[in-house]
């Protein structure tokens, strides 16, 4: 708990009911959606406008207090992991969308409204908000910008950072910083592109302008099943190849789609050994003639089956099972340990192979489920926390991936980032100059150090310590996390 | 050898950090005229050259920073891709490395993204020698701050860049250009519209009385986009774009002789024509403004003008004098200024490279 003064003070900032500091009251708010590390916070502030925001950093700031900023807390990462010493900053009362320009294609809105939110409002326009991670009727847009979240659309439409003009916030000093603008560019370094994807080591964000897109009038998808799972890589390869970038390219294995199937009963040809689905979107011209390419490719990629959307609902049913991948596998699993590495899409085959030998190796059950287009896995190990040494063997699994992933060329985060969960990765990934930069980056921003610490970027005596500096060819060190 | 050339330049700096030598880095000079007047010993990109790697089923291509922009494209045109944002050369010899350095995009932006959208790593020098690695060449990367896209529009005052990963996409399978005669209001207005309707825009040009508009993609989409809109055909469309992204144009050529100074408006994309100071060739949907303005015009008014407008101004083509009196770019509110100068005191603490270029003191 916060000392007495302090607690007064900020509550003195904040409406009733906006300070939160008994056990019951912070429980909900110990962990985001990564429950393996959990934290009570000193406080949880739930302010309402810019000025207590404001107010509440200018406190915390004098008074040497950490700050860690919460949207909804479906963080994958831990990066809104309270601090013991610290507040959490929560944002789900700015849940306003201010307001919408249908000419100009942009909405102005608070970090708490919900991703899904914004398209749902803007639908009355014919527009929408193209990033759409899984999580969308639940994260918010301030949360997306911090982790700079992708989605099954990105492919086509880009990651949040393509999809967001400006972001007005708040440093830890309390003073207000608008970054970027109505216009399609600003002058200065882009720091715009810097806030996007620094999970709330930068600044509070309190506003945003997000551009909207058009809704396509038609959407349609093909379902094409494989009987082996690296040739559903290579036909991934092959379509984007083929010139065609198909407003969603996602995959499943077998594992993943027994599992969804179950939950969804979306009728996925069980037997295949994956399956991919890809979507076409456009004027109905566009989209048949788009369809036809891409089930032409399939169809010389080996493809065993190739289903097409009939109708909206069929379209849906498709998509159901990888919208609600997660959920299912976590019905048929006590624990899963979601990975979010990226690789170059020619590395697909190769790194699933990989992936199905440890998977024996360890013993542990792995379903993949992932933006196959962008080359953005997602395999979910499968394991049970209570049986003795498999959380253990979970992460040295995990781990082993992510450094193929760095191997291959690739990245230990694609969208989900690092929060506290990969620092030790990052050390295999970066060297010791580009990590001292980031630190430097951070001060830039915050030279007192108070806005999340600990997240994101890992000291260098971290990385000293476990020797892991820029490690090659896979050797990455099984130092023991500490959420273990 | 190109490792050579880095591993040179990384002493040059050390030396010239210790030395407190400003050096100004130069590819092609094609964009020497943007950016403040900077002044240094020259460091020429040009001796690191070359495409590293190009996988067109990647969509990535790495190419060194000296790398000539026309060899690039060339290369990706051959395989049938293209720099979705259409980058201005500005002259013959225009790199790669001044083409991300410099930030500009062409009349794709808009509906293809910016460069910075498209730049998916790089390698860069800072002002202590050492060289640094950002981002990758994957899609989605969100492993650290991203200071690849902060380098992007950095005029290289936070580093000598020496290798870039660009996302490429495919070269649309169709294009079209249509004219139609209306006001420039009417122009921005139906622009805006088009795109809000989800018409394949791939450019729009507005001058005196004449708006342009190119549309690009599937073959279906195109033909029936034009079938839309109507409008009379365009001569030499190719010829045209490439004289409005060169700045060939006779807009801009008429406004050089008159020896006024070339204001890049970057503003909301419905902001009306009247209010920002004269008349106005209009690009991106009405979202970038270029107008000539007599040297003499009092700059602040400019720049308060495309505030207005929910934008910035640009001093893109003047004298040198101009460019130093006024600053090439609009000021900072103070929190931000603060940032930028924490910002090049660490990548660049001597303040070295390209010394001023984007801001006095930078
Ligand atoms: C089932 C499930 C599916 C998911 N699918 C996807 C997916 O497809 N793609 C994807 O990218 N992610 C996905 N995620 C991860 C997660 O939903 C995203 O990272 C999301 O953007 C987090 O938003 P949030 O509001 O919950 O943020 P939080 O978890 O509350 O916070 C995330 C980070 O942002 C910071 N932050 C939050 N709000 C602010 C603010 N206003 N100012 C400054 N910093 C702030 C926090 O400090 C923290 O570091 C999924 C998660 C779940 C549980």
């Amino acid at each position: 708990m916060l000392d007495a003064a302090l607690a007064s003070r900020l509550s003195a900032v904040l409406p009733p009911a906006a300070f939160l500091d008994a056990p019951e009251a912070t429980r909900p708010y110990e962990c985001d959606g990564l429950t393996l590390f959990r934290e009570r916070p000193g406080a949880v502030l739930l302010p309402q406008t810019e000025a207590q925001v404001v107010a509440i950093l200018k406190i915390c700031h004098e008074a040497r207090v950490p700050v860690v900023p919460r949207g909804a807390g479906t963080g994958l990462s831990g990066g809104a992991l309270p601090h013991a010493d610290g507040v959490v900053l929560s944002l789900a009362r700015f849940n306003r969308i201010l307001s919408i320009d249908p000419l100009a294609r942009t909405a102005v809105v608070q970090p708490g409204v919900r991703n899904l939110a914004i398209s749902e409002a803007a639908a009355a326009y014919g527009l929408y908000y193209a990033p759409d991670p899984s999580s969308q009727i639940a994260c918010s847009i301030g949360g997306n910008v911090a982790e700079n979240s992708g989605g099954v659309h990105c492919l086509k439409y880009g990651l949040t950072v393509h999809n967001v003009r400006r972001v007005r916030g708040v440093l830890v000093t309390g003073d207000i910083v608008e970054f970027g603008n109505d216009a399609l560019d600003a002058p200065g370094y882009d720091l715009l592109a810097l806030v996007h994807g620094s999970e709330g080591l930068l600044a509070v964000i309190t506003e945003i302008t997000v551009k909207l897109c058009p809704k396509p009038p038609l959407a349609q998808c093909v379902l094409a099943a494989f009987d082996d799972v690296e040739k559903a890589g290579a036909a991934v390869a092959a379509i984007i190849g083929a010139g065609i970038v198909p407003a969603g390219l996602e995959m499943m294995d077998q594992r993943a789609t027994r599992a969804v199937e179950d939950f969804v009963h979306a009728g996925y040809p069980l037997a295949a050994a994956a399956v991919l689905l890809v979507e076409s979107d456009g004027t109905p011209e566009e989209v048949a003639h788009e369809i036809a390419e891409v089930s032409r490719v399939l169809t010389s990629a080996g493809a065993t089956e190739i289903r097409i959307s009939k109708d909206e609902r069929q379209r849906l049913l498709f998509w159901s099972g990888r919208k609600a991948a997660f959920p299912a596998v976590g019905r048929i699993s006590p624990d899963y340990y979601c990975i979010d590495g990226t690789i170059p899409r020619a590395a697909l085959p190769l790194v699933l192979r990989k992936i199905e030998a440890w998977s024996a190796e360890y013993g542990l059950a792995c379903a993949n489920v992932f933006h196959a287009g962008d080359g953005n896995l997602h395999p979910l190990i499968l394991f049970d926390a209570n049986r003795a040494g498999e959380a253990e063997r979970t992460i040295a699994f995990g781990d082993r991936i992510l450094a193929l992933c760095i191997e291959v060329g690739g990245t230990i985060t694609g969208e989900h980032g690092v929060g506290v969960e990969k620092l030790t990765s990052m050390c295999a990934q970066f060297g010791q100059d580009e990590l001292a930069c980031f630190l430097a980056i951070k001060s830039a921003f915050d030279p007192s150090g108070l806005l999340n610490p600990g997240k994101a970027v890992p000291t260098l005596a971290r990385c000293a310590e476990i020797g892991g500096m820029h490690v090659h060819h896979g050797a990455l060190p099984h130092a023991d996390l500490p959420r273990f | 050898m190109t490792a050579d050339v880095v591993a040179e330049w990384q002493d040059r700096i050390r030396a010239a950090a210790a030395a407190r030598t400003p050096l100004a880095i130069v590819g092609g000079g094609t964009k020497a005229f943007y950016g403040n007047p900077t002044a240094g010993e020259l460091l020429d990109t040009r001796a690191c050259a070359g495409i590293v790697d190009y996988e067109p089923t990647e969509l990535v291509l790495v190419a060194r920073a000296g790398t000539p922009l026309a060899e690039i494209e060339q290369r990706l045109a051959d395989a049938g891709q293209m720099l979705a944002f259409e980058p201005p050369h500005f002259g013959p010899g225009a790199t790669l490395g001044g083409v991300v350095a410099a930030g500009l995009s062409g009349p794709r932006r808009p509906w293809g993204g910016a460069v910075r959208d498209l730049v998916l790593g790089l390698s860069v020098v800072d002002g202590h020698g050492t060289l640094l690695r950002f981002g990758g060449r994957v899609m989605k990367n969100v492993a650290g701050f991203d200071a690849t896209r902060l380098m992007v529009g950095a005029l290289g005052t936070l580093g000598v860049i020496t290798e870039v990963a660009l996302k490429c996409l495919p070269v649309p399978r169709c294009d079209a250009t249509r004219a139609f005669e209306c006001g420039a209001d009417a122009a921005i207005q139906m622009t805006n519209d088009w795109s809000a309707r989800g018409l394949p825009l791939s450019a729009t040009c507005y001058w005196r009385g004449t708006l342009a508009v190119r549309l690009s993609g599937a073959e279906p989409a195109v033909v029936q986009a034009m079938r839309t809109l109507g409008g009379t055909s365009v001569d030499n469309a190719t010829s045209f774009w490439a004289s409005v992204r060169e700045q060939t144009h006779d807009f801009f050529a008429d406004g050089a002789r008159t020896g006024d100074a070339l204001w890049r408006l970057s503003v909301g994309a419905t902001s009306p024509h009247a209010g920002l100071g004269g008349e106005q060739l209009i690009e991106w949907g009405g979202a970038l403004r270029w107008l000539w303005q007599p040297s003499s015009i009092d700059a602040a008014t400019v720049r308060q003008r495309a505030a207005q407008a929910h934008g910035h101004a640009t001093l893109f083509r003047g004298s040198d004098a101009v460019r130093v009196a006024h600053g090439t770019f609009a000021p900072l509110p103070a929190p931000l200024h603060a940032i930028h100068e924490r910002l090049k005191a660490t990548f660049d603490p001597a303040r070295i490279l390209n010394r001023d270029r984007l801001y006095a003191g930078l």
